[in-house]
């Protein structure tokens, strides 16, 4: 090979390469913002595997997709695990309980149909829930509404909380369902009793928490507000409520869990339609099938309801870090 | 009082979305270098302060006897170590604490609560966290102008964030910047309110010595040209001779009262470079940290 021909294959190599900066020849902002989205590509948790994806290659991601499929299978095993064992209890002689599978055997008619309606209290377990859920809906939201009121108040005003703080620290430790014949005398139906029962079970976390937290507002933040004439609305919405939000969050995502907790026990004393109400009847009626059921459906539920409140929190919340 | 250019620029780009702000980039009105003694001389006077708290073991007589007088445009430090009340005495002046004997009178006004014709500084930016660059200095402008169309007040509050330099950030969080960023923001916030008197505590004290520099410059840039009365805490000896007219030092606490006021007589405009050369800057560094050092604990 001569010169002339070598120098020819190196200027064809050369050309061959494109120049990554006459691609993108704008500002230094692009570059990094072309940098992000490269690292955002990269991330090993959110591409799908390539056609050509080698194993070998890529232990990272081999590892990232192992925890993956764990997360996924070993709950499930544990599931069939723990069901094989219920089956086998089950199944001994002059046991009460039904296994799994007769469970699903004699509850098949609710759980292929939770919508039914048929009247009265005669209704699918879907509309049993949603019945509960609506009483929870009110007595929660009342208490998200008094309890961040009250709790701003107590927490503003040494005078309040004084006066008003050792009440509460009583009140709070009487357990839901002894605050049910009072409220069935004052109320005299069962839907308003049920709801009181709601309230007063979750108004108190909301309530301490949201206290606590606008106690603990920063004073630096405080001494702000007070140079720049924040007063009303605007220290409300500007400084109150953002520094304060992470702790009535944390409070309402306790008080949901209390309250679910409480109207499936409140129902089961005052009854109608509500999934409380249908385990009572249930028993009486000696369904043990239609109890489990419900009873797995109240945990998922219980779950959901937890989920969005801590999903719905952390939307807001991540305004709230310094 | 205030003229308007208008500028318009990019705030980030992204794909096909660009955001554009038009700013007015505000010029003040030049200050003359005329003495302005219209107003009271003794345009922050302190009178016979005493401060005493009543903590759990009785009580702590924090200031004993303090007698200022700060003069309009005058740019006036504090020094002193730590815990010997200066930052009392500033919120004394600020008016987040109420004087337990003696007034503090601004413009022949007393003072007897925060206002925004003391605009103050914090140690710890104290930038709301939840609020834009420009959000935050907004908050000021929204309480000295309410009533001004809110395009407007966006516009001011940009020209603020301009004045410092941090256009380019004026969407981004706190959480987003530096130290040295998050105090020129407070320092934009600070000059938005429009104030008669500017109290800084400690602005640069958490902020690395080359960052320090810099911002002690851009202060003073900003300052010579509105030439606000200035009340400021600092530990940095070099920074109180380099900003200041006059420079208060402070005995230790408790009880803690004015030991000296020495003045600073190097003319302004001041740069590091010839103060470096002004003899009166090596004799007044000797004495301030003869004083610190002779007061010292140890």
């Amino acid at each position: 090979m001569n010169a002339l021909q070598e120098e020819a294959l190196n200027t064809t190599h050369q050309e061959s390469l494109p120049d990554p900066l006459q691609l993108a020849p704008e500002t230094n902002s692009n570059n990094q913002l072309n940098l992000v989205r490269a690292e955002k590509k990269a991330d090993l948790t959110k591409t799908k595997n390539p056609k050509n994806f080698d194993p070998a290659q890529n232990p990272e991601r081999v590892k990232y997709l192992q925890e993956r499929a764990r997360s996924i299978i070993l709950p499930i095993v544990a599931i069939f695990i723990l069901g094989y064992l219920w089956e086998t209890y089950s199944s001994q002689e002059g046991v009460v309980l039904p296994g799994p599978i007769k469970t699903f055997k004699e509850s098949w008619y609710y759980i292929a149909h939770p919508f039914f309606d048929n009247g009265s209290n005669d209704k699918g377990l879907g509309w049993q829930l949603f019945s509960s859920l609506q009483r929870v809906g009110l007595g929660y939201g009342l208490a998200s509404i008094i309890g961040i009121l009250m709790g701003i108040i107590i927490g503003k005003s040494s005078i309040m909380f004084k006066a008003l703080d050792p009440i509460f620290q009583v009140l709070r430790t009487i357990p839901p369902l002894a605050w049910l014949p009072l409220s069935l005398a004052t109320f005299g139906e069962a839907n308003p009793s049920a709801i009181f029962v709601i309230f007063i079970t979750a108004v108190w976390p909301i309530l301490i928490n949201t206290a606590v937290g606008v106690m603990r507002i920063p004073s630096d933040y405080e001494n702000v507000a007070q140079v720049y004439q924040l007063r009303g609305f605007r220290y409300f919405f500007l400084v109150l409520l953002p520094a304060a939000s992470p702790y009535i969050f944390t409070g309402m995502r306790i008080s949901i869990g209390m309250a679910w907790l409480a109207i499936v026990a409140a129902e089961m004393l005052t009854g109608g339609v509500g999934i409380g109400f249908f385990i009572w009847d249930s028993w009486n009626s000696s369904r043990m099938s239609d109890i489990i059921v419900s009873v797995i459906y109240v945990g998922l539920v219980g779950l959901i309801l937890d989920r969005i409140v801590s999903y719905t929190a952390g939307f807001f919340g991540s305004k709230a870090e310094t | 009082m205030y003229s308007y250019t208008k500028k318009t620029y990019t705030l980030y780009k992204e794909k096909s979305i660009t955001m554009t702000v038009t700013t007015a980039q505000l010029e003040p009105s030049s200050v003359s270098n005329a003495p302005i003694q219209m107003e009271h001389p003794e345009f922050v006077n302190i009178t016979g302060l005493h401060k005493v708290f009543g903590t759990r073991k009785g009580l702590y007589y924090a200031l004993e006897n303090i007698d200022l007088k700060i003069r309009k445009g005058e740019f006036v430090s504090l020094i002193g170590h730590s815990g010997c009340g200066k930052s009392t005495l500033l919120n004394l002046v600020a008016g987040l604490t109420q004087p337990s004997q003696g007034s503090v009178l601004v413009n022949n006004r007393e003072v007897t609560s925060p206002g925004l014709d003391r605009a103050v500084v914090f140690q710890s930016h104290s930038l709301l966290p939840w609020l834009s660059v420009l959000d935050n200095v907004k908050v000021a402008i929204d309480s000295v102008y309410p009533h001004k169309p809110s395009k407007e007040r966006k516009e001011m509050a940009m020209s603020f964030v301009e004045m410092v330099h941090l256009g380019a950030h004026a969407l981004k969080k706190p959480s987003e910047l530096s130290g040295g960023m998050k105090q020129r923001v407070g320092i934009a916030r600070a000059f938005a309110s429009n104030p008669q008197v500017l109290l800084l505590d400690e602005p640069f004290g958490a902020l690395d010595a080359l960052t320090r520099g810099s911002m002690q410059d851009e202060l003073t840039n900003i300052w010579e040209k509105n030439q606000k009365t200035v009340m400021m805490i600092t530990h940095d000896v070099d920074e109180a001779i380099f900003l200041s007219d006059r420079i208060v030092l402070m005995s230790n606490g408790p009880r803690a009262h004015i030991a000296k006021i020495v003045n600073v007589p190097i003319p302004r405009p001041r740069t590091r470079e010839t103060l470096l050369e002004a003899p009166e800057y090596i004799e007044l560094r000797k004495e301030l940290l003869h004083y610190l050092v002779k007061t010292s604990i140890h």
